[in-house]
């Protein structure tokens, strides 16, 4: 648990990176801050292994005040994962990962095995560890990166945009792998984008940042979603804030339909009852060309089965179970009513607790647009 | 102008002493110039205000003509290696101290970032990633400094030593051209042969640098 009381940070040059943060990220959990740039959320993750010092506040992790700690034991305690990887160019894979267990002092060879070790937890190759970052590709630096935060398996991991850097299509497996590793090991994970998209499919929690350093809002990605707390808030959401709600929800136990007999439209089967097209039967005969078809599983989304939905030909979502064999299929009108009901369920169910979410607002003095001049306010680290 | 080879074989003990002790007070400048020039850099890199001055004191230094150096060492420390190694040390750190602060500069800052981050205390962070990565920009200067020590000990002539370098006094004063040349192709051998020497040890000492991208 990282608890931010009142932590203001003001830089030598005068601006405000955080203004009067007062925030706890739940342990276990993966608290993603996100906002545009120069919002603070970049400095609030690096005050908590004090690469960048508060002005005044606290900062707690698992009820330790961190300024009352050593800083270099306390980032060896503390796995960091950096924008770009930031990985040693001298260092091969494995002496990288090493890094922190031989800073505690494991010796070279209990180290190493270490980070043998962690180089499959993060899907690389055994024989990647011999090699020097600059010949591995994006993803696998960002990898390797992961991995060297884990080394000395710290319960509070800081990912600082580690994924900023690699293409879409490598994003979307680290973001998966990080969910997998996150089931696995249960760590705390501070995790900083400006990425929307990321952090719904990230985030555990979301708090979102304002340009001044002020949060505006931390919740749920699904409260978020349905209740932003204010037009900043629902404008940085985007257009597509109802869609992106839907992608939570899952298809689950929507009724699934024997496939139609007749029509125009006949659903190919392969081996296994694994769906395998849409053929036209008025097209004439022969195998013809076969439409692709995307099918479901029960844990796939609502927005998934939509876009679906608008592509199949007949309007009908094709559905499977774990093995991919033909389970039903369910109709367009069907996923249409469930995703108008799912999303203002969903609505209700984030107003219904109305969680007091921390806002610069809450905390007197109500408004401080002027650059505080009270003297008291500075040197608050002991 | 014709060499004496026999003068030559008559004299390849002599020919060898000289060559090591000119080697010998070279090598001995570029090391300690080293030790003084690394804590000066660090030092020069990390407090912006000093920089101007250390490296402007090198550069006056280095304006200093060879000869006057060893005169004005004289007083010092009198007609020994001690004036010869003293002398060339102070060439030496224009060259040296301007490279190890340019490599310790081109250092990136993601490293030396992520060494902090990590929990490595600030002579860790130095020690492990700041001079190795440096290394190869120190390594050019170092390989500079070499080969501008082995040509500039022949000067300490005028001070009674000067290794090779009398070779040509004694050619000169007798208007006998072998030694001479002799002195001159020896000097040339010492710097290759040192200068390749450093290559060697850079390539060795910079793993890294040798793999290639990935395929």
């Amino acid at each position: 648990m990282i608890e931010f009381r009142a932590v203001h940070k003001r830089f030598a040059n005068g601006t405000t990176a955080v203004h009067d943060l007062t925030l706890s990220m739940p342990a276990g959990g993966i608290t993603v801050l996100v906002g545009s740039s120069g919002c603070g959320k970049t400095t609030t993750l690096r005050m908590i292994n004090r690469m960048v010092e508060p002005t005044s506040g606290t900062i707690h992790v698992d009820g330790r005040d961190i300024c009352s700690q050593d800083a270099a034991l306390l980032r060896r305690s503390i796995g960091y994962v950096i924008q770009q990887s930031g990985l040693f160019p001298h260092r091969t894979v494995l002496d990288n990962i090493a890094t922190v267990p031989l800073l505690l002092g494991w010796g070279r060879r209990k180290a190493r095995t270490r980070a043998a070790e962690l180089l499959e937890t993060v899907g690389l190759a055994h024989d990647a560890g011999k090699r020097y970052p600059h010949q591995l590709s994006g993803g696998q630096q960002q990898r390797v990166g992961v991995a060297r935060a884990l080394a000395a398996d710290p319960p509070v991991l800081l990912m600082d945009e580690p994924f900023g850097a690699v293409d879409p299509v490598v994003r979307t497996q680290l973001q998966d792998e990080l969910l997998r590793l996150q089931k696995e090991l249960d760590k705390t994970i501070v995790f900083v984008t400006h990425d929307i998209a990321e952090a719904i499919r990230l985030g555990d929690r979301i708090a979102v940042f304002r340009t001044g350093g002020r949060l505006v809002q931390c919740a749920t990605p699904a409260e978020l979603l349905a209740r932003p707390a204010d037009p900043f808030v629902a404008d940085f959401l985007g257009a597509e804030r109802g869609l992106m709600l839907l992608s939570l929800i899952p298809l689950g136990d929507l009724p699934r339909r024997p496939v139609p007999e007749g029509g125009r439209w006949e659903l190919v089967l392969g081996p296994g009852r694994r769906p395998k097209g849409w053929r036209d039967r008025s097209a004439g005969d022969g195998d013809g060309a076969l439409l692709p078809v995307r099918p479901l599983r029960d844990g796939d989304s609502l927005l998934s089965a939509l876009n679906e939905s608008v592509g199949s030909p007949c309007g009908l979502v094709v559905r499977v179970d774990t093995e991919g064999a033909l389970t039903g299929v369910t109709s367009r009108e069907e996923v249409h009513d469930r995703a108008g009901t799912a999303h203002a369920s969903a609505a209700r169910a984030a107003s219904a607790p109305p969680e007091p979410a921390p806002r610069a607002g809450d905390h007197p003095p109500v408004a401080d647009p002027a650059p505080a001049s009270a003297p008291g306010t500075t040197g608050g680290a002991p | 102008m014709t060499v004496e080879w026999d003068w030559i074989a008559d004299h390849t003990g002599e020919l060898t002493a000289l060559s090591v002790s000119h080697l010998q007070a070279a090598l001995t400048a570029v090391l300690l110039g080293l030790l003084i020039s690394l804590p000066l850099a660090v030092l020069a890199h990390r407090v912006r205000q000093l920089r101007g001055p250390l490296l402007g004191i090198a550069n006056v230094l280095f304006t200093i003509p060879s000869i006057a150096i060893f005169v004005l060492l004289l007083p010092v420390s009198g007609l020994t290696r001690t004036t010869t190694v003293t002398g060339l040390t102070v060439y030496t750190l224009v060259v040296l101290l301007r490279n190890t602060v340019d490599g310790l500069d081109a250092v990136p800052a993601k490293a030396r970032e992520a060494a902090k981050a990590m929990g490595a205390r600030p002579l860790r962070t130095l020690l492990t990633v700041e001079l190795p990565l440096a290394l190869p920009v120190i390594m050019a200067g170092v390989r500079i400094a070499t080969v501008m020590s082995i040509s500039l000990v022949s000067v300490a002539t005028y001070i009674g030593d000067g290794g090779l370098g009398q070779l040509f006094t004694d050619g000169f004063q007798r208007n006998f051209p072998t030694p001479v040349l002799a002195g001159v192709v020896l000097t040339l051998l010492l710097a290759l042969v040192a200068d390749a020497l450093l290559v060697a040890v850079e390539y060795v000492l910079t793993p890294w640098n040798r793999k290639g991208r990935r395929a």
